[in-house]
C-alpha cells in the first residue's frame, strides 16, 4: 500500500477519533452544567462561565490531535 | 461572506483558465492560512509584494500576517483613544462603556480572583494578551484580511512571552531558588521527590506550549472548515450544492465570531491562573 495513502488515511481516522472523544466529554460537560443550572438558575451566570472554560479545555485537547492530522496529512 | 464566494470563484476561474481540469483545494486553502511575502488588495487580484529583509541570519522580512498584526494594533489603539476620551466623565457612554464591561469582568472575576492582591500589576499585560487575540481573531474574519494567529510562530510567541511573564512573576516575589522551590509542591513523602521534580519542570513548559498549541489550532481549524465548504461547490461544479453550502458556511462563520473570544478569553484566563499559582503557592 503506498504510504502517503496510508498516511492520508490516519489522519483523517484520528481526526474522527478524536472528535468522539471531544464530543462525548463536552456533552457530558453540558449536561451536567444544565442540570446545575436547572436546581439554581441564579447560579447560571457562573455556571455558563465555568462550562465555557472547560469546554474550551476539552477542546485544546482534541486541537492537538487535529494538528497531528494535519501534519500527517501534509506529508 | 459573499467575498469569500467571489474570492473562492476568482480563484477557481484564474486555475481553471491557467489549464487545469481540477480545482485545487488545497492549494486554495494553504494559500488562504499561511504566510506570505505579498498582500492582496482586496476587490483586485494584485498583489503587492513586501520587503523582505534579512538581518544576520535572521528573516525578518515583513509578511502579510505582520501587516495584519499592524493593523491589529493600530486598531486596538484607536479604540482605546477613543474610549478614554472623556474618562473624567464619572458616566461612562459609548466605546467607553462598552470596554468598561469587559475590563471590569475580566478584572474583577478573572484576575483579582486568581492573582490575589498583586492582581493589578498584571492586568495591563493580560487586558493586552485579551484584546490582542480577540482582534487578531476577528481580523481573519473580514474579506481578504487573515489571522495573525493563525500562524504558529505567532503563537508560540504569545506563549513565550506568557512563560517568561509566569516565571519573572515568581522570581521578583520569592527569588530565583525561592520560586524554583515552589515549583515542587511541599510536604510530599521522600521516595515520590525524584517523580515530581521532572513532572514539575516538565510541566512548567508544557502549559505554554498548550496555549500556543490550543490558540493556533482553534484559529486554523475555523478558516480551513469555511474555505472547506465554499470549495464543496466547486468541486462539485453545481450551483445548487450552494444552497446547502452557503447557509452551512454562514453557521460556521458566526460560530467562529464565537470562537475568537472564547479562544481569547480562555488564554487570559489561564495565563493569570498560572500567573497565580507563582505568586501565590498552594500550600
Amino acid at each position: 500500500m503506498d504510504p502517503r495513502g496510508l498516511a492520508f488515511l490516519g489522519a483523517g481516522l484520528g481526526a474522527g477519533l478524536a472528535l468522539i472523544g471531544a464530543g462525548m466529554g463536552i456533552g457530558r460537560l453540558a449536561a451536567s452544567a444544565m442540570e446545575g443550572i436547572a436546581r439554581q438558575p441564579q447560579s447560571a451566570g457562573t455556571i455558563q462561565t465555568a462550562m465555557l472554560i472547560a469546554a474550551g479545555l476539552i477542546e485544546g485537547a482534541a486541537l492537538f490531535a487535529l494538528v497531528i492530522c494535519f501534519l500527517l496529512s501534509a506529508k | 461572506m459573499s467575498q469569500v464566494v467571489a474570492a473562492a470563484a476568482s480563484d477557481a476561474s484564474a486555475q481553471a483558465g491557467a489549464g487545469g481540469g481540477a480545482f485545487d483545494v488545497s492549494g486554495l486553502i494553504m494559500h488562504h492560512l499561511t504566510n506570505s511575502n505579498e498582500i492582496e488588495v482586496p476587490f483586485t487580484h494584485l498583489s503587492i509584494p513586501l520587503p523582505r529583509i534579512h538581518i544576520g541570519g535572521f528573516d525578518l522580512s515583513i509578511t502579510k500576517h505582520v501587516v495584519m498584526m499592524w493593523i491589529a494594533c493600530a486598531i486596538l489603539f484607536g479604540l482605546a483613544r477613543l474610549a478614554a476620551r472623556r474618562a473624567s466623565d464619572p458616566v461612562p457612554t459609548g466605546w467607553r462603556n462598552g470596554f468598561e464591561v469587559l475590563i471590569k469582568y475580566l478584572r474583577d472575576e478573572i484576575v483579582r480572583k486568581t492573582i490575589g492582591h498583586d492582581a493589578d500589576k498584571y492586568l495591563s499585560y493580560l487586558l493586552t494578551c485579551f484584546f490582542f487575540i480577540w482582534t487578531c481573531g476577528l481580523l481573519g474574519l473580514v474579506p481578504s484580511m487573515s489571522t495573525p494567529t493563525s500562524n504558529i510562530a505567532v503563537t508560540a510567541t504569545l506563549a513565550i512571552l506568557a512563560f517568561l511573564v509566569i516565571q519573572v512573576a515568581g522570581m521578583v516575589k520569592f527569588g530565583v531558588v525561592g520560586h524554583l522551590k515552589n515549583i515542587v509542591p511541599g510536604g510530599l513523602p521522600l521516595w515520590l521527590y525524584p517523580i515530581m521534580i521532572p513532572v514539575e519542570i516538565l510541566g512548567l513548559f508544557t502549559k505554554p506550549f498548550a496555549l500556543c498549541i490550543r490558540l493556533f489550532a482553534n484559529m486554523t481549524a475555523g478558516h480551513v472548515v469555511i474555505l472547506g465548504l465554499i470549495s464543496l461547490i466547486f468541486i462539485l461544479k453545481s450551483a445548487w450544492v450552494a444552497t446547502v453550502s452557503v447557509p452551512f458556511t454562514l453557521f460556521i462563520f458566526v460560530l467562529e465570531l464565537l470562537v475568537c473570544f472564547i479562544q481569547a478569553f480562555i488564554f487570559t484566563t489561564l495565563v493569570s491562573t498560572f500567573i497565580g499559582m507563582s505568586v501565590h503557592p498552594a500550600h
